[in-house]
């Protein structure tokens, strides 16, 4: 469960979040609505502490989110994260890149993390491409790439900040069947989106506006 | 391309005067030009302490003299010294006067006039040495600190280790400090730079030589008037007076005033026809070639780890470290690499004694650091922001982040750069004489000094740089074409770009 409570966060004195009280609850799919600029991303960037918020508690299960180094690793490995610009490593193939962090992080050994990314490429439908170079892949295939490397943490949630802005209307599609997939087996989802099919998959909607929520 | 720089070479190689008329030109100008070098300093030619700008020294009151007799007006034309005889053979000045020895090698390419002072080559060595004694053959395989070109060079050379230096304070610092075990130099230059220091003390001395002024060999009227206007400056005792101004006046000098046909003879001796440019010099060149190679790797060694050092800080470190960082790059930058080696290897002597070839490690090592920093930057900056926040929100510390996704990444995109660097660091190697070593440039001058040429030894050295950085220039480009390759694929990528 994440507990936003009385959150507030300016950017060089303009305010982002003003006051944004939020439960979201195990299981449970959230899609986060609103036009640009109304603070969406931040939220979720506040949630795994990589913006810092300037005042109230944020709360991942029993962990208070906090800058101190120790607490992030923690809170990071609570929480996977997606970005609508896919970020992945562009020197490994996609095997690697989903492999990376249960090994340099979990130090999972070689095999035990190779048979966990290679289900989880297989989830996404991506197995078949599991030696391509993200220079090779669609932006669609990469988005898939990057939510089996998110989940390759085993996250107790997904934090997904506009995972199909950056696609074209097709290929929106295939990243949406993964995200239904993930919401049958109860993957805790935190969606913030403007497309209607991934509003489609959530339980619940909330609405921001100019920092606000606005149910 | 050869045919043409010889060309061009002949065409440049100044004054060709007919004989007998050089003197009628002079007369004509009305002016006697004469090189010398103001870093040779107190009591030859130097800067007027109480009144900078102005110049004085013996050879100043010697110059204007002359000058007189001849019914000219004397001017100085300032000359790096170990180079002055091949500027008097190119023309820049009429005459050489500057403390220059008569040595065997040079009696063959110039004309030398009557001296004007007897000198001797004297031992120098630390105040606490018991095993040196007076004499070359105790010198053997020692290094000696001299003057590069000079007759103290020419005697160590093939005994002792000659170190070879620009300036005539630094030879006796250094012995001071134990880089190197004695110093041979002119009395003049010992009395005035090495007996001051109380660590140092006066072995004895080598043998007699003499300051004699230069003419050129196509010129024989100038010597023949210069000989006479020195015979009368000596004969008045002005030379005397002139000598004793500057506290260097001695018994030895008392045979200058009967200087006669025979003791021309006798102080010119055999003169050695001047050394052709041969193979054994390609030796040496390939010798210094492989000094350059040996310190621009080492130095590249420290300055690859410590730039991304720099870098890493400079970009992702504290506020303060971030500054430090920033405040080094800036200022090795902004400061000559020349200066940067002085004061590591001079400046630093008294609390930290480095070796030569060390110092010019360390100190291009520490220069080309700054700049390697600026590249990883720029090779940093070029991996999309998305990577590291993907990396962090992945639970990876910033440092494992760093070393797993950014650097790998970086590093691609800086080699390009680095090889341009490396290639660069080749060339500024070359600096680093000024603190003893000889690498490829300074053995190339020293050679072209000794063969009375330019050419040869000039080629062999531009080749061997060539040689050693063109393949490196290939190889940069390659690896520049390569990325840019993978970079327009990344390009092309459906729906890579964001909409």
């Amino acid at each position: 469960m994440i507990v936003v409570d009385h959150v507030t966060k300016r950017f060089e004195g303009r305010l982002v979040l003003d006051d944004v009280s939020l439960t979201f609850a195990r299981g449970k799919v959230t899609a986060i609505v609103g036009a640009s600029g109304c603070g969406k991303s931040t939220l979720l960037r506040c949630i795994n502490g990589l913006e810092r918020h300037d005042s109230g508690r944020i709360l991942v299960g029993e962990l208070e989110v906090t800058q101190a180094p120790t607490t992030l690793h923690r809170v990071r490995r609570e929480v996977g994260m997606v970005f609508q610009q896919y970020g992945l490593f562009s020197h490994m193939s996609a095997l690697a890149n989903v492999m990376e962090a249960p090994r340099s992080v979990l130090q999972l050994p070689h095999a035990e993390a190779r048979a966990r990314a290679e289900a989880l490429l297989e989830k996404v439908g991506m197995s078949h491409r599991q030696a391509a170079f993200p220079r090779e892949l669609s932006g669609g295939e990469q988005q898939r790439v990057a939510i089996a490397r998110a989940l390759a943490m085993q996250p107790s949630a997904l934090l997904l900040d506009e995972p199909t802005a950056a696609l074209d209307p097709e290929r929106r599609v295939e990243v949406v069947k993964v995200l239904a997939a993930l919401a049958k087996e109860g993957t805790t989802m935190v969606i913030v989106t403007h497309e209607p099919a991934v509003v489609g998959v959530a339980d619940v909607a909330i609405t921001l506006q100019r920092g606000r929520m606005v149910r | 391309m050869l045919a043409l720089l010889v060309a061009f070479l002949a065409i440049g190689c100044g004054p060709r005067a007919s004989q007998g008329k050089a003197l009628d030109r002079l007369r004509a100008a009305g002016v006697l030009r004469w090189g010398a070098d103001i870093q040779g300093g107190e009591p030859y030619v130097y800067d007027d302490p109480s009144q900078p700008g102005h110049l004085i020294g013996f050879e100043v009151e010697l110059a204007a003299a002359l000058a007189r007799e001849l019914g000219l007006r004397a001017e100085l034309v300032q000359n790096d010294w170990a180079n002055l005889v091949p500027s008097l053979e190119r023309g820049t000045f009429d005459i050489v006067l500057n403390g220059l020895e008569v040595t065997a090698s040079r009696t063959g390419r110039v004309l030398y006039t009557h001296p004007y002072y007897v000198f001797a080559e004297r031992l120098m060595v630390r105040r606490e040495d018991t095993e040196l004694r007076a004499d070359l053959g105790s010198l053997r395989g020692r290094r000696v600190g001299t003057l590069a070109n000079s007759l103290a060079f020419e005697m160590l050379r093939g005994t002792a280790e000659p170190v070879v230096y620009d300036g005539v304070e630094e030879p006796y610092a250094d012995l001071l400090s134990g880089r190197t075990d004695a110093v041979l130099l002119d009395d003049i230059i010992a009395t005035r730079y090495g007996a001051t220091k109380p660590g140092l003390k006066v072995l004895g001395d080598l043998r007699d030589g003499y300051y004699a002024i230069a003419v050129r060999p196509t010129e024989p009227d100038v010597k023949e008037a210069i000989d006479l206007a020195l015979g009368h400056i000596a004969a008045s005792g002005e030379l005397k007076r002139i000598l004793e101004a500057s506290h260097i006046d001695n018994e030895r000098q008392a045979r200058l005033v009967t200087w006669s046909a025979a003791d021309q003879a006798a102080m010119l001796g055999q003169p050695l026809p001047p050394p052709t440019f041969n193979r054994g010099h390609v030796v040496l060149f390939l010798k210094g070639a492989g000094i350059t190679l040996f310190l621009s790797v080492f130095a590249m060694v420290i300055a690859l780890p410590l730039g991304m050092l720099l870098s890493i800080l400079r970009m992702y470190g504290g506020p303060v470290t971030r500054r430090l960082a920033g405040a080094y790059v800036e200022v090795y930058r902004g400061t000559p690499v020349l200066l940067q080696l002085y004061l590591l290897y001079y400046g630093l002597a008294p609390v930290l004694k480095l070796g030569a070839i060390t110092a010019a490690i360390i100190g291009l090592g520490m220069n080309y650091a700054a700049y390697e920093a600026e590249v990883y930057r720029a090779g940093m900056q070029a991996v999309p922001k998305a990577q590291l926040e993907a990396a962090l929100a992945l639970g990876m510390p910033l440092p494992l982040a760093l070393r797993r996704v950014i650097l790998p990444q970086a590093v691609r995109h800086a080699i390009p750069n680095v090889t341009n660097d490396f290639i660069a660091l080749l060339k500024d190697s070359s600096l680093v004489s000024v603190i003893t070593v000889v690498e490829l440039t300074k053995q190339m001058t020293i050679t072209a000094v000794d063969v009375r040429s330019w050419i040869g030894p000039g080629l062999t050295c531009a080749a061997l740089y060539f040689a050693m950085s063109y393949p490196l220039g290939i190889l940069a480009r390659r690896l520049e074409k390569k990325l840019e390759g993978e970079r327009d694929e990344s390009e092309a990528a459906p729906e890579a770009a964001p909409s």
